[in-house]
């Protein structure tokens, strides 16, 4: 049984069609890396994924669970859209903390508000994660006296307060100077030694050939090639792959 | 008359001032932020429709609009309803009726709430969409998402601005004049004519500075102390 079923999504922004029937699926506890280059797609991916784009067809499950299918005529409403989204987390490229809260108000807000638990438990959590992602003196500094990798470890962890079954990942290294990269990428690595169960768009070659279990290389809207990530990394089959790879260098 | 009645003269009309520029500023203020939802509306015709009444409103002389809501309703009904309600609120206090306090402090409420809902609308838009996503994909609501979110950092960013505006309101008053509400300049120009002394008129700059000057102590601590976010 897979974690993630996503068949044939579509997604257009007005007559361009920037998504063209993509499938994939994931099992509990994989890292699946995409790759590809700007405007191949990816985000937009991650964006519908995470419903805060609309796909025009398609269908996604989590758990054999339907949560958007083109197909059925369920009303999404605003509420069943907030539940679904509560089955992933996401940690953007620029992070997105919130900068008026601290450290650990950025974790205990959402938990907070969604009444997942009393104020103690949930900042206990919150406390624990920050500890796990190595920040605990941080908890009462407010976003703008962290450095950029730091800042990201917040945002994982406020993903993670929330106990999402998949954390995705958009491009979360793309913004930060190469030495604060790797902090940022060995915290996923831990995450990944946890069993967390993941979806990272990233253009970190390396990581996701030693850390994923499957890599999808997207080209124009269209997965080209997906495989574990010597298949698709180091034994490329399609000439776009290669192409892309090799530009790399 | 000595200096000290010139002074206490003087600061009756101030008293008018400051009443003016607090009641603008407790109905403005407010009154600013539905203008403003409503001028980012999705609906088109109510986003025209107030981007219409802002352009009115900010584009017609504020002396006019007083001019405007002082003599029309009499013009077209014949009935004194603001001098209704100026007796109402203030014959034991003696001050003259007729509804020219009340159409003033209409005039410069709507004035100002336009002006406000610019500023209101400018700090809502500066705020990233970012923002807004790491809200929705935490499974927060609009509503939640607005009011622990973005309404700090939208505090914080239109202090300076409004500070500004503020500081121009006490300085507006003056314009209650045009319809004979005794404020302080009227009261100068009234010692002008009466008793032939030319120097009040001036010495009303004082008044006007060291409100300024209070108003500007107070807006800068409130910029201070929301200064220990950056967004």
């Amino acid at each position: 049984m897979s974690i993630l079923k996503v068949s044939n999504i579509r997604k257009s922004f007005g007559k361009t069609e920037v998504l063209k029937d993509i499938s994939f699926t994931l099992e509990k506890g994989e890292v699946l890396s995409i790759i590809g280059s700007s405007g191949s797609g990816k985000t937009t991916l991650l964006r519908c994924l995470n419903f805060l784009e609309t796909i025009n067809n398609g269908k996604i499950e989590v758990d054999d669970e339907i949560l958007y299918d083109s197909g059925s005529n369920v009303r999404m409403t605003d509420e069943k859209i907030r539940e679904n989204r509560l089955n992933f987390g996401l940690v953007f490229q620029n992070f997105n903390l919130f900068p008026q809260y601290t450290v650990l108000q950025n974790l205990t807000l959402a938990p907070t508000l969604l009444k997942k638990g009393t104020p103690e438990e949930i900042e206990n959590k919150a406390r624990e994660i920050i500890k796990s992602v190595g920040l605990e003196e941080k908890v009462d500094f407010y976003p703008c006296q962290l450095s950029g990798g730091q800042q990201q470890r917040v945002a994982i962890a406020r993903a993670l307060a929330l106990n999402p079954k998949i954390l995705f990942f958009d491009e979360p290294t793309s913004a930060l100077d190469p030495e604060l990269t790797q902090e940022v990428l060995n915290v996923i690595r831990e995450l990944k030694d946890k069993g967390c169960t993941m979806v990272i768009v990233t253009h970190e070659m390396d990581f996701a050939r030693h850390v994923s279990d499957k890599v999808i290389f997207m080209a124009d809207g269209v997965i080209e090639e997906q495989g574990t990530p010597e298949d698709v990394l180091v034994n490329p089959k399609s000439e776009r792959t290669k192409a892309f790879l090799n530009k790399l260098g | 008359m000595t200096f000290l009645e010139v002074t206490a003269f003087l600061f009756d009309g101030f008293k008018i001032s400051l009443l003016i520029f607090a009641v603008t500023l407790l109905c403005g203020a407010p009154l600013g932020l539905p203008i403003a939802f409503c001028s980012m509306s999705r609906f088109k015709i109510v986003k025209s429709i107030t981007k219409v009444i802002v352009w009115v409103v900010r584009g017609i002389p504020l002396m006019l609009q007083i001019f405007i809501i002082y003599y029309v309703p009499g013009l077209l009904f014949d009935y004194q309803i603001f001098g209704k309600i100026d007796r109402f609120m203030f014959i034991e206090y003696g001050l003259p009726d007729m509804g020219r306090i009340t159409a003033v402090l209409i005039a410069f409420t709507i004035n100002y709430a336009c002006y406000f809902s610019e500023i209101y609308r400018g700090g809502i838009e500066s705020i990233s969409k970012g923002q807004y996503e790491a809200g929705y994909v935490l499974g927060l609501t609009k509503s939640q998402i607005f009011r622990k979110i973005i309404l700090k950092q939208v505090v914080q960013r239109i202090v300076p601005p409004m500070s500004n505006e503020i500081i121009t309101l006490i300085k507006d008053t003056a314009l209650a004049n045009c319809i004979m509400v005794c404020e302080i300049i009227k009261n100068a120009k009234e010692l002008a004519a009466t008793k032939a002394m030319i120097w009040p008129l001036f010495f009303t700059g004082v008044f006007y500075l060291v409100f300024v000057g209070i108003l500007t102590v107070v807006l800068g601590k409130a910029e201070k102390k929301l200064s220990y976010f950056r967004s």
